[in-house]
């Protein structure tokens, strides 16, 4: 159980090298720096981006957690959107019911109601397999938004519930929405430092054991049940806090945002990004938002009718899911990869050359 | 009791409905090992194109007609151009395309049509307690599973996909052509996801009106263990029955999450659907 691999000396040498700061340490470093280029984007762009750069915030934080589920442990979720609901109304309820609570409270029990749902469908997943699995999810994705009418007064129907956070101290002199941006991304920030860590570590190497072949990880001794489990719990995780961050940052939580269709494109801003990378996760996040943001801008230039503009970005999600799986496997980031490849392969013929 | 029976009688026509789409999806599921995640899709596109030639013509049969056609194109033309160059790579890439289809196409309808509901014709009378159209989806539901098992049990057609989706190796050297079976296979499984879309579309047609049959369809198909057709039909209808009881005795909002329900517990205590039989999964 605790030797898997053997490592021959002189590559832990070069890795020692290489590393000279203990990883948890390096990710902290780096989303601070992260945080600090987001600060300074707000302060730059104008309200309307910052509204865009928290959107990719909270999408980021769902779209790396469905990587970590579907890219590393090879399970299919076609039901995020049912977590990003489940954390908008915990979130929504707890503003509304509890105005005591501070709204890191708030973000770290819709995070907790996000992953206990996720325990749930995982334990039921550990036992389903690729198109079982996806399809009992669909069914989340599909079936929960509608509880919304089914406790009208509890949930609100499909108005769904508004309210107003003030978290913003009164100190600080600074507009409503580039603080809530600074929120949501030192969330994330935060939950994303967590999940690096897990995966560069040896659950990491669990996950992706599981994904390659179930018998070789189970014989190698890994759980694969609880494996995938925990996979879920941690992707529901983040899906829960990616929607409360959503409720928080617009005041509401309505049943019309988590139709399966969000499902479907987080799904496709995984496989855009690439499949298994979390740098892809981001590459995602991005495009899903500019993709709305350009389709709309598109619309308005062709002035297409409001028909085809409402589908358009759907329609644009459908092209690239099928259009990378058919040509591109790997995503942007594989596309990054092998260029970086490209670039580095004259270097290291070099060196290769001095040594002989 | 008069509920009790309503319900049992409405559950049935639906339950009827479950079957066919869920038929679609097993039909393809044993001739490709591919869940056809765009079935509502293709159904969807096909009860549009219904809608608009009924609309033109005047007559909801012509419309009816060019639907199953439709379909059979589209299960064809999707096999072609998206599945087979797939055909060597995981299971997760046909689904994410699949699903693709599914976006593409619901985001299709709604440029042509727009997302507005439109009206949607009965094929029959529908007033009642099993009113003629019920029936008539039933019996059609029956009638058109039964020609399926038919030809893929007792004639050479069959025979020959049969081979073709479970030794592709030895049906090739024995002279069939398995790509021919694979879309022959994809067309009739369309054709009859087309027939449930119609069936199952009144009275509004809207670019997300199958995605709750979709999933009761899949619920039914799983339930019958996913490559057994006998099965899934038997699942379509205890779905159908089941979840009208839901619908009436807690309300209609509960349904998906009843059949999600179903479905986790029926995996969790036969992995490999209520009818099917246990599968040794190979290394």
């Amino acid at each position: 159980m605790t030797v898997r691999t053997s490592v021959p000396e002189t590559a832990v040498a070069t890795a020692k090298k290489k590393r000279v700061l203990p990883p948890l340490l390096r990710h902290v470093l780096f989303a601070l720096a992260a945080f600090a280029v987001v600060v300074v984007l707000t302060l730059v762009t104008d309200e309307f981006t910052n509204l865009r750069i928290a959107t990719i915030g909270y999408y980021l934080i769902a779209v790396a957690g469905l990587t970590l589920l579907t890219g590393l442990t090879g399970q299919v979720s076609l039901g995020h959107g049912a977590f990003m609901f489940i954390g908008a109304y915990t979130v929504a309820l707890l503003v509304r019911r509890v105005p005591a609570f501070p709204l890191w409270a708030d973000l770290l029990l819709a995070s907790a109601a996000g992953g206990l749902a996720g325990l749930l469908a995982g334990a039921a997943a550990a036992r389903l397999r690729g198109p079982y699995l996806a399809g009992a999810t669909l069914a989340l994705a599909v079936g929960l938004p509608a509880l919304t009418r089914r406790f009208q007064d509890f949930l609100g129907g499909s108005n769904g519930l508004s309210f107003t956070v003030h978290s913003r101290p009164s100190g600080i002199a600074v507009p409503e929405l580039r603080w809530q941006t600074w929120i949501v991304w030192l969330s994330v920030l935060i939950a994303l430092v967590l999940v690096v860590n897990v995966v560069r570590g040896r659950l990491g190497r669990d996950f992706r054991a599981v994904r390659d072949d179930e018998v070789a990880a189970s014989l190698s001794g890994i759980a694969v049940g609880r494996t995938k489990i925990l996979a879920f719990l941690i992707s529901a995780v983040c899906g829960g806090l990616a929607g409360g961050l959503q409720a928080f940052l617009l005041g509401t939580a309505a049943p019309g945002s988590f139709t399966p269709a969000l499902s479907l494109s987080l799904l496709a801003a995984v496989v855009l990004g690439g499949l298994g990378s979390l740098w892809g996760a981001l590459w995602g996040a991005v495009a899903l938002v500019y993709f709305q943001a350009w389709s709309e801008d598109l619309a308005d230039v062709l002035h297409l009718n409001t028909d085809v503009a409402n589908n358009l970005p759907l329609a644009v999600y459908g092209v690239i899911l099928i259009v990378v799986v058919l040509a591109f496997p790997r995503g942007i980031q594989g596309g990054f990869q092998r260029l970086r490849g490209l670039l580095r392969r004259p270097a290291e013929k070099k060196e290769n050359n001095e040594k002989h | 009791m008069q509920e009790f029976l309503d319900l049992t009688l409405g559950g049935i026509s639906a339950g009827a409905v479950y079957a066919a789409l869920g038929l679609a999806l097993v039909i393809i599921y044993r001739a490709t090992r591919v869940v056809n995640f765009a079935q509502p899709a293709l159904a969807l596109i096909s009860t549009y194109l219904a809608y608009s030639v009924t609309k033109a013509t005047g007559s909801y049969w012509l419309g009816f007609a060019v639907a199953i056609v439709a379909g059979t194109l589209l299960g064809v033309a999707t096999e072609r151009l998206l599945i087979r160059p797939l055909r060597h790579r995981s299971e997760l890439s046909s689904i994410i395309v699949t699903l693709g289809l599914l976006l593409v196409l619901q985001a299709i309808a709604g440029m042509i049509w727009s997302n507005e509901p439109l009206a949607f014709p009965y094929a029959f009378d529908f007033v009642g307690r099993f009113s003629a159209n019920d029936l008539f989806v039933v019996l059609v539901v029956l009638l058109i599973a039964a020609l399926v098992l038919v030809v893929f049990k007792y004639t050479p057609l069959g025979l020959r996909m049969r081979a073709a989706a479970f030794a592709p190796e030895v049906a090739r050297t024995l002279g069939v052509r398995v790509g021919l079976m694979l879309t022959i296979g994809w067309g009739l499984a369309a054709a009859v996801g087309s027939l449930a879309g119609l069936l199952a579309t009144p009275p509004f047609l809207f670019p997300n009106v199958l995605d709750g049959v979709f999933v009761y369809a899949l619920t039914a198909a799983v339930l019958g263990g996913l490559d057994n057709p006998l099965g899934t039909i038997a699942g379509g209808f205890v779905l159908g029955v089941g979840l009208s009881y839901v619908s009436g005795y807690l309300g209609p909002e509960m349904v998906t999450i009843a059949a999600l329900a179903i479905l986790v517990v029926v995996l969790i205590v036969r992995p490999s659907g209520l009818f099917g039989r246990a599968k040794v999964r190979r290394v």
